[in-house]
């Protein structure tokens, strides 16, 4: 366990320095930056700028005062906002969490449940239907998904609100604000939700698949166990393992999704703000960006680990 | 005399020769699985059009040739309609073809040499190397692959060629994973081992015993990663990153965002040509897999 989280201690030290690299790739250093905001500057003003902020400084140097800054809680300063990158995170971290999180959750169950159900009528109509449900979405860009449910279900059929987090009128009470909240969410969850359980599907029935030959299946169908208990405690618990796994390989992925989900939807995520940033060439939000999601899948990976460590009691964590 | 003989051995050598791989293929291609067959074919589509798409097409696809904003078969000069400036949307198709399936290819060769030499690396000498190899791996995993393809496109510009390596770039890290996890099996093997005893070199032995017997996981993951490298380019033209001299369906759509709800067709056209694109190499993909798992040899 110990070992497991020391060995998290350098993806985050190369993630710290690829947010770093980015931020000197970028065109324009801050005191630039800085200098176009207030109006632009001579040289000595830009001087003065780089020797108070340390630019001045050999790179390892700004490396380590980089580093000082983001392991203190500083992310730097976005002037296209005017605000501290770190407020700016904190602010769409929440909505992007509901939105993946739900979308996980549909997309586990129906990927499963689907995935189960063209495996155990492999090669008959079923399977043949759901797989090719499964490879037509999965075919599908995400932001054209989201385009076309939201014709459909917020234009065509005006039943859902068709982008946004929560209404701007009529909310009087925490009940009216939740309902208005998950009204906006269904789309953007559907959407997004949809892509991974076209994966999830296509995965589950190939590890089922691959299960369903083995011998402790044919061990079960001589005992005379009902269909459902095999499908259920024989095959479906061993091929949730891999699932996991791949649930955990996908976390970046969906975060990669939603950066065009809630784009389409003006989800106010953290997507939608690395959106923004790249449209205002904002890189010390981006590299900020970079840095959140970057630790948020290392957190999701670590915790499919311990899940994975439960589960199977033949894993144990290095 | 020996000039004759020459000319009577080779074309008698060719000519057998020919016949033999077109059979091979032929008899190996009715054996494919189902999913293979739609895929080729819908690759082999897709490459007739984007080579016959100056012949199709000769007018430069973004030029305005006729009223806009007129729906399929309006017109039966513009089968497919035209946008909102009136360029014509069949050629616009037509031509995005090409840019599809260079960026897809191109950008899944660079991700295919760079995960496969680092897996390859990794996976065979071990100890630190891959160590340090699989942490880098792993930064190139955690990182949102389009957050850090919109940055790199946003740094570098939006050019046809910086797409193709800022998709690349970041789209190795599974390609690593598979061909380091191929190599650790196949370096505890004899022969992998026997070739280092009789003084071949590690560099021969990677390339001539580990290699080969890694490929054909790495080339299923190579058609599914030309299917994530076709979406991905997509979605960047949506964000308005696409190369502004080279017609694609991604930016076609995000052309005709403002038209959405008025002319639905500009961007369902382009969207299912990317679709039929993406399950063409998809299928590809599955059907590599099943050939790989039945273990049988094409």
């Amino acid at each position: 366990m110990g070992a497991r989280i020391a060995q998290m201690v350098p993806t985050l030290f190369l993630l710290l320095l690829a947010a770093f690299t980015l931020l000197h790739l970028a065109p324009g250093d801050a005191a630039q930056v800085l200098a176009g905001e207030s109006g632009g500057g001579d040289t000595t003003y830009l001087a003065n700028l780089r020797s108070r902020f340390g630019l001045d400084q050999p790179i390892y140097v700004q490396f380590m005062l980089y580093a000082r800054n983001v392991l203190s809680g500083d992310l730097g300063f976005s002037f296209r906002n005017n605000m501290n990158v770190v407020d700016l995170i904190g602010a769409r971290l929440l909505p992007t969490l509901l939105l993946t999180g739900s979308a996980m959750a549909v997309a586990v169950a129906f990927g499963m449940t689907a995935g189960a159900l063209a495996a155990a009528h492999a090669g008959k109509w079923q399977d043949r239907l759901i797989s090719g449900i499964a490879l037509l979405i999965y075919a599908t860009p995400g932001f054209l998904l989201g385009i076309g449910l939201m014709i459909l279900f917020g234009v065509t059929l005006p039943w859902l609100p068709i982008g946004g987090f929560v209404a701007s009128q009529g909310i009087d009470s925490g009940f009216e604000y939740a309902l208005s909240v998950a009204k906006h969410l269904v789309l953007p969850v559907v959407t997004l939700g949809a892509l991974y359980a076209a994966i999830y599907t296509r995965f589950t029935r190939g590890a089922m698949l691959e299960i369903y030959v083995q011998d402790h299946v044919r061990t079960a169908r001589a005992k005379g166990l009902a269909a459902s208990r095999i499908i259920l405690r024989h095959v479906m618990r061993n091929a949730s393992l891999p699932l996991i796994t791949v649930i955990g390989l996908q976390a970046g992925s969906l975060l990669s999704g939603a950066i065009l989900v809630e784009t389409v939807f003006a989800w106010p995520g953290l997507g939608r703000l690395a959106f923004e940033a790249v449209q205002q060439r904002d890189y010390n939000l981006l590299a900020g960006l970079v840095l959140t999601t970057g630790t948020l899948v290392v957190l999701i990976n670590l915790c499919v680990d311990l899940l994975y460590a439960v589960l199977d009691p033949r894993v144990t964590l290095r | 005399m020996t000039t004759d003989s020459e000319r009577d051995e080779l074309p008698t050598d060719i000519s057998i020769r020919v016949p033999n791989i077109v059979l091979r293929i032929f008899r190996s291609w009715r054996k494919f699985p189902l999913s293979l067959h739609i895929g080729l074919l819908i690759l082999l589509f897709q490459l007739a059009v984007a080579l016959l798409a100056n012949t199709l097409y000769p007018q430069d696809p973004f030029e305005l040739v006729g009223m806009p904003f007129m729906a399929p078969g309006e017109d039966p000069l513009f089968p497919l309609g035209t946008d909102i400036l009136g360029r014509d949307i069949a050629a616009g198709v037509v031509h995005g073809s090409r840019v599809s399936l260079l960026v897809g290819f191109a950008a899944t060769l660079i991700a295919t040499i760079v995960g496969t030499t680092i897996g390859l690396v990794s996976g065979y000498f071990g100890g630190w190397v891959d160590h340090a190899l699989m942490r880098l791996t792993e930064l190139f995993q955690v990182i949102p692959h389009f957050l850090f393809a919109i940055i790199l496109v946003s740094i570098m510009g939006a050019d046809l060629s910086n797409i193709i390596l800022a998709i690349g770039l970041t789209s190795w890290s599974m390609v690593a994973r598979l061909a380091r996890a191929e190599t650790l099996a196949l370096r505890e093997l004899d022969f992998v081992k026997i070739s280092v005893v009789m003084g071949g070199g590690h560099l021969r032995a990677i390339l001539t015993h580990v290699l080969p017997n890694a490929l054909p996981p790495v080339i299923v993951s190579a058609s599914i990663l030309t299917a994530l490298a076709v979406l991905t380019e997509a979605g960047l033209a949506f964000f308005g990153m696409s190369d502004s001299n080279h017609v694609s369906w991604g930016s076609m759509i995000g052309a005709s965002r403002d038209a959405l709800l008025t002319a639905p067709y500009m961007t369902l056209i382009p969207g299912a040509a990317i679709v039929v694109a993406v399950m063409g190499f998809s299928l590809i993909g599955d059907g590599l897999g099943q050939i790989l798992r039945r273990g049988h040899r094409i």
